[in-house]
């Protein structure tokens, strides 16, 4: 059983939610529909861990769906980039599930109940799928379930504001203009190379830099990806889906659904596509580097006046989204390492954030910074972790958001730009302001006399404080995230995405 | 490599210009029109337009159903991005009931389908948050 069980850790961890979704939905009961999606999680958390031992020093998995071999059958192909996103996936999964359980009782209307668990697993079946995946037809399938699970979990925020709706309406077309992107760049690509196994197409394609469907396929695909991850100008649906969405989705969302986004533009730029491609360098210095340098102070900045917590929260992430776009166009091992440190520390730090004020929302009924003056007297535990979880924000030294600053700064001084390095420390003290500014209303604005808040309870609590001493921990103990964000830079780098991997899952099988 | 722009270059990759046309009709109408209503109809047409690229890449001249005939020279039509397009026209029909969907719950909410009124009523909130936060602040000084 156990050996059945490893053998096919790669596939469980996408079919095991897949499988919980509809179970969900049949038994009809909120409290199994809420146990079937924690156990899903639970087993997908783990394997993910699994999964991430054996790929850690630089092994690359691969997985043949029913047996039938590449490039005819669908691969999964698991290396140390994706593991890594699986794991951040798969945790905040965990993570989010008992605090939604108690969340949506004052935001979702009680009907609704095992719906939300439905969407929500299909909604993670989705993220987990494009990760793990190595066909890319296949990425498109498991991104428009995610989307379309992630349309309905926003627009189930409508119950306390209706502006979820048309949140909701613009995520969808937008997402879907984005998606339909991503289909036409894949549709040229296999008119020029005739097949779409991401290891088959990367030596096809090794050979066709001047080749123009290739070229437009590649803008198509980036552009695509660049409306589902948010890249500054394409951010507008972003700020309205997080600040409309019930609490625990926003969290979610933030935590997992635009770095799934980078993880498949870099999957694309390095593994699919060669990075020595003239078009692709010339994308990265002339494209992406402004623009996230521009996410990087306009973001922070508007964030600065938000009146609604979520909104700046949402903004910081357009933000924080142009630190690791920058990462990615340093065009250095390191700079892709800090990319991927940075994932997974944004991923903890954001999914922390928007837990803990999901908590005072749940208190105190608004999302307004206005109605938050003094909650640090009535709440000092929630207040704590959205403390702690803004100086990770800034990249105060001790939390996990100075590792990923530290590595970004490292990276951006061995390409030699140094300005870069100042507007990254720059961009901190704008991080300072707003997050002062929320900590100001907390703790130094007086307590309304007629206030009834009290502590959340801790339900709540408890799967804040888990991210929050991620947070804590990673910062403390860096050494793992980066040693696998090394290891997976240095072998996206090299293109090893190709190499000989460990085929999984054979046992049993003429 | 230069591109002869002769009849026989447009007449034979008809498909694909007619695809670039509903496309960008499609992406057009998304984007220039107000009622939500029709930007469906637009997103719809822009998805459609793929659904044609990917049956003309497909389609071989002269070429039948990829079935076994017994006959090995028979010439057929590549089936895999038929089968591609299958799995995209289910998505297609997801996101459109979706969408509407979600007009039908912005109708009762809003009382309008038409954008700029929403933003309107959207903004109208926004501000009498910020006035009731000014308000608040002025209460406490």
């Amino acid at each position: 059983m156990m050996s059945l069980v490893e053998n096919h850790a790669a596939i469980l961890v996408v079919i095991l939610p897949l499988i919980a979704a509809p179970l969900a939905m049949l038994f009809g009961n909120r409290n199994v529909a809420f146990l079937l999606s924690l156990a899903a999680s639970a087993g997908s958390f783990l394997l993910s861990i699994y999964l991430l031992m054996l790929v850690k020093d630089g092994a690359v998995l691969a997985y043949h769906i029913g047996g039938w071999a590449p490039p005819l059958g669908i691969e999964y192909r698991v290396d140390a980039a994706n593991a890594l996103v699986l794991l951040i996936v798969a945790a905040i999964s965990l993570a989010v599930l008992p605090y939604a359980r108690t969340s949506i009782e004052k935001e979702i209307a009680e009907k609704n109940h095992t719906l939300f668990y439905a969407c929500f697993l299909l909604c993670f079946t989705g993220l987990m799928g494009v990760t793990i995946t190595g066909d890319a037809f296949n990425v498109f399938v498991f991104l428009e379930i995610s989307s379309l699970s992630t349309y309905v979990l926003v627009a189930l925020g409508a119950e306390k504001d209706r502006r979820a709706l048309s949140a909701a309406y613009d995520y969808l077309v937008l997402g879907t203009i984005g998606a339909t992107f991503f289909v036409i760049g894949l549709g040229l690509i296999y008119m020029a190379t005739g097949t779409l196994n991401m290891v088959d197409l990367s030596e096809r394609l090794a050979s066709m830099e001047g080749n123009r469907t290739v070229r437009s396929a590649f803008a198509f695909i980036i552009i695509g990806m660049g409306l589902k991850l948010a890249i500054y100008p394409l951010h507008r649906w972003l700020p309205g889906a997080y600040t409309y969405a019930p609490s625990a989705v926003s969290a979610f969302l933030a935590a997992t659904a635009t770095k799934v986004a980078i993880y498949v533009v870099i999957r694309f730029m390095f593994s699919v596509f060669s990075i020595k491609f003239g078009f692709e360098q010339d994308t990265l210095k002339y494209i992406f580097f402004p623009f996230a340098v521009i996410a990087v102070f306009a973001a922070s900045f508007i964030a600065v006046f938000q009146i609604n917590v979520k909104r700046m929260l949402a903004y910081s992430s357009v933000a924080q989204i142009g630190y690791m776009l920058l990462g990615i166009a340093l065009f250095s091992a390191t700079g892709l390492s800090a990319t991927l440190v940075h994932l997974f520390n944004h991923a903890v730090t954001k999914g922390a954030l928007f837990l803990a004020i999901g908590a005072i929302i749940y208190q105190i009924g608004s999302p307004l910074m206005a109605n938050m003056s003094g909650l640090g007297k009535k709440m000092p535990w929630t207040c704590a972790a959205i403390v702690v979880g803004g100086l990770s924000l800034i990249g105060v030294p001790g939390t996990v958001g100075f590792v990923s600053k530290w590595v970004l700064l490292m990276a951006a001084l061995e390409a030699g730009l140094w300005p870069v390095s100042l507007m990254i420390v720059l961009s901190s003290l704008i991080a300072v302001v707003y997050v002062w500014k929320l900590v100001e209303i907390l703790y130094l604005e007086p307590l309304p006399k007629d206030s009834q808040a009290r502590e959340a309870p801790l339900s709540l609590l408890v799967p804040t404080w888990c991210l929050i001493l991620a947070t804590l921990w990673f910062g403390f103990a860096a050494d793992f995230t980066v040693h696998v964000s090394d290891i997976a830079a240095q072998s996206l780098f090299d293109g090893k995405f190709g190499q000989d991997a460990i085929i999984m899952g054979t046992e049993g099988r003429s | 490599m230069a591109i002869d722009f002769d009849i026989d270059f447009i007449l034979g990759h008809i498909n694909y210009w007619l695809f670039v046309i509903l496309m960008l009709t499609g992406l057009y109408i998304v984007v220039a029109r107000g009622n939500l209503l029709k930007k469906i109809v637009g997103l719809n047409l822009f998805q459609v337009a793929v659904f044609m690229l990917y049956i003309s890449m497909g389609k071989i001249g002269g070429g039948t159903a990829p079935i076994l005939t017994g006959n090995p020279d028979e010439v057929y039509s590549n089936p895999l991005p038929h089968v591609l397009i299958l799995t995209a026209i289910v998505v297609g029909i997801a996101t459109t009931s979706l969408g509407l969907a979600l007009i039908v719950r912005i109708n009762e909410s809003y009382g309008t389908i038409e954008e700029d009124e929403i933003l309107e009523l959207d903004h109208q909130k926004s501000q009498s948050e910020i006035i009731k936060v000014a308000k608040e602040a002025s209460n406490d000084s």
